[in-house]
């Protein structure tokens, strides 16, 4: 029985991302004169040289994380994705610790780290807040939160921050001992090995605590939750918390290990992009890993099919999108499930 | 604060409702079946883009509206065939046509102009200017009321339709039994999908309405992500002003307040970072505001 849901499942995700990837075909037909060699640049460019493929590996870090902040939310039924904010607010906090905190090693690092954990939960508290205290709409305000996040920051970064020796707009640089280490000479994101524990830290948190099972069981059906002595309220803004801090973290282990100084001018769009690597898991955040390396992927195939045949990289978002429709939809294939599930309660007389 | 007694600020306060306003009413109209259409924002953009498009290749503005509204309408059939007939989430639906929107107007916008910022290179069309005869010359109030675009007259004219259509008519009120209690409204015959469907084809033209006014009216041109959240500020005023267009309307206005007085306190040197930020700050204590009474009323009926 367990096995025929899972080939259905399997099944759907392969007519999803066949249905998107055709998709996508087509709107390379018309807009380059050689659509099979940008497609094909598109499904393998990730593997033609090791660069490339460490360039897919350091991409897949902040998509892990934010899929993972995400995942957290939605298994509750939650919909903060102020993911965007969050990591951008978590950014700066990261940029603070690492410019003022005493340069001790190791620990200037893991104060730098924590203070972008913390700088994520206190962005996501906001929604949280308002939604368990008041009942406001967290879809709205976790939104909002992601434009005021992006102007602060700026504001404050530009003002007050600003190294006006670099030729760009960016923050000072961080000293040594708040950087994450990169490996190899191809520049590997130390924090991948962070977000594949992080990640099965919370696989065992949602599946294996009482916590966790709180959790779902509101996801499924919060009145149960609520008549069977659970304090949803509570588990519903600590979880925002925890998601806000993992979304914080993202942006700390971005900046500490590739960039080293504050250096966006534009929000990053990983929080939007983690919408895709939650639902592509179905909330499950062992599966955030493999889903995160998948989006990944395809985010730095269309990169380099847009450099080598300038076709616009966009067109990866529109596949993603049309992902998350196809993916949730529940009627597709339902027909198949009932048909399992009847013949397995007839297998049982 | 000479500023706020100049017709022009005020003038400019009905310009910078106008997508709200439009944003407004297709949230009202796509709230009262009880399924809230977050793609709101994608389909003003997805709008806004068409219109300059279809508006610079055909040469007359008009046909560049009536393509974005039909573009925002077919988001707005992707959405609700998804939704009532596949079951995907609605929230994430929504959420999924804003990012569909999102990269697939840039995609074109590069295919089409070469450039991934605006449609600047191609020549721009715009909705005329109308003066209206009478009042243009009463002072003060003339300057503030006429020589708007006619999107601006259309919205304002949207309001009284939309609230007439919601509160008088057959079908206002088949769609808010839906809304209200789904159960009854099957029991007396009324088909629950079609009434959703329909909600959300109005709301998806209201939508295309306020998008191409973005494009075509506020501005000439398209550029990339151009609603910066005027969809979700829509849903925000539209939640303060409950079921009715008209108090949603004022809600609208009070959006565009903060956004005009925004650009006027730029000229005195606040930084462009925080003004910038005020609608958004304002939409958030709005929800407050609604959310907490809405839980007096409640605890208030519970005390009965």
């Amino acid at each position: 029985m367990k096995k025929t849901l899972l080939v259905l499942e399997f099944t759907r995700f392969v007519i999803t991302v066949g249905i998107a990837l055709l998709i996508g075909y087509i709107f390379l037909l018309f807009s380059t004169d050689k659509p099979y060699e940008a497609f094909k640049l598109f499904l393998t460019g990730p593997l033609t040289t090791q660069r490339r493929f460490f360039e897919f590996l350091n991409n897949s870090v902040p998509l892990m994380m934010t899929g993972l902040a995400l995942s957290l939310v939605f298994q509750a039924k939650v919909f903060n994705i102020g993911a965007e904010g969050q990591l951008f607010f978590g950014a700066f906090g990261a940029m603070l610790f690492a410019l003022n905190f005493p340069q001790v090693s190791w620990l200037h690092l893991i104060m730098t780290l924590i203070g972008s954990a913390l700088f994520g939960s206190i962005w996501a508290f906001v929604p949280a807040f308002l939604r368990t205290k008041w009942k406001a709409s967290e879809l709205v305000s976790s939104l909002m939160m992601n434009y005021i996040s992006y102007f602060l920051v700026l504001f404050l970064v530009n003002n007050y921050f600003r190294d006006k020796s670099a030729g760009a707009l960016v923050s000072y640089r961080f000293p040594q001992t708040a950087w994450l280490s990169v490996i190899t000479k191809y520049r590997l994101n130390s924090g991948l090995f962070i977000a594949v524990l992080l990640s099965i830290l919370m696989g065992l948190l949602i599946y294996r605590t009482k916590w966790g099972y709180q959790i779902r069981v509101i996801g499924v059906n919060k009145k149960f939750g609520l008549y069977s002595g659970m304090r949803t309220m509570s588990i519903m803004f600590w979880v925002q918390i925890l998601s806000g801090a993992v979304a914080g973290l993202a942006g700390g282990i971005e900046l500490t290990a590739m960039y080293r100084r504050f250096v966006w001018q534009s929000l990053p769009g990983y929080g939007f992009d983690g919408i895709i690597v939650a639902i592509l898991a179905r909330n499950n955040p062992f599966l955030v890993i493999p889903s995160a390396l998948f989006i990944a992927y395809l985010r730095i195939g269309a990169n380099i099919m847009g450099r080598t045949t300038g076709v616009a990289p966009e067109i990866v978002i529109v596949l993603q999108s049309l992902m998350i429709l196809l993916i949730t939809a529940e009627a597709l294939l339902e027909k198949f499930k009932q048909k399992a599930i009847a013949k397995e309660a007839m297998k049982g007389e | 604060m000479s500023d706020f007694l100049n017709p022009a600020f005020w003038y400019s306060v009905i310009r910078v409702s106008t997508p709200i306003l439009f944003g407004v009413l297709a949230a009202l109209l796509s709230s009262i079946t009880g399924t809230i259409n977050i793609g709101i924002e994608g389909m003003m953009l997805m709008s806004a883009f068409w219109g300059t498009i279809v508006a610079s290749f055909a040469q007359n503005p008009w046909i560049g509206l009536l393509a974005g509204v039909a573009s925002s309408i077919i988001l707005a059939v992707i959405l609700a065939y998804f939704h009532l007939k596949l079951k995907t989430d609605l929230v994430i639906g929504g959420v999924a046509l804003n990012l569909l929107s999102s990269g697939l107007t840039v995609f074109l916008l590069y295919a089409i102009t070469g450039d991934k910022g605006s449609s600047a290179s191609l020549r721009s069309f715009t909705i005329p200017r109308v003066d209206i005869p009478l009042v243009k010359e009463i002072p003060f109030v003339g300057k503030i009321l006429s020589g708007h675009n006619a999107l601006t007259y259309i919205a304002i004219l949207s309001v009284f339709v939309v609230n007439y259509l919601v509160k008088k008519t057959p079908l206002g009120i088949r769609m808010r039994s839906v809304g209200e209690n789904p159960d009854a409204a099957v029991s007396v015959g009324i088909s629950v999908n079609r009434m959703k469907f329909l909600s959300l084809i109005l709301s998806g033209i209201l939508a295309g309405f306020g998008g191409a006014f973005l494009s075509m009216g506020y501005v000439s041109w398209f550029a990339r992500d151009m609603t910066a959240g005027r969809g979700f500020i829509s849903i925000a005023a539209q939640a303060l002003g409950g079921n009715s267009a008209l108090f949603g309307a004022f809600g609208a206005l009070l959006f565009g307040i903060a956004e005009a007085a925004g650009i006027t306190l730029q000229s005195l040197r606040i930084p462009s970072e925080i003004t910038n930020m005020l609608p958004f700050v304002l939409t958030i204590v709005v929800l407050v505001i609604y959310a907490r009474s809405k839980i007096r009323s409640h605890s208030r009926i519970q005390e009965q």
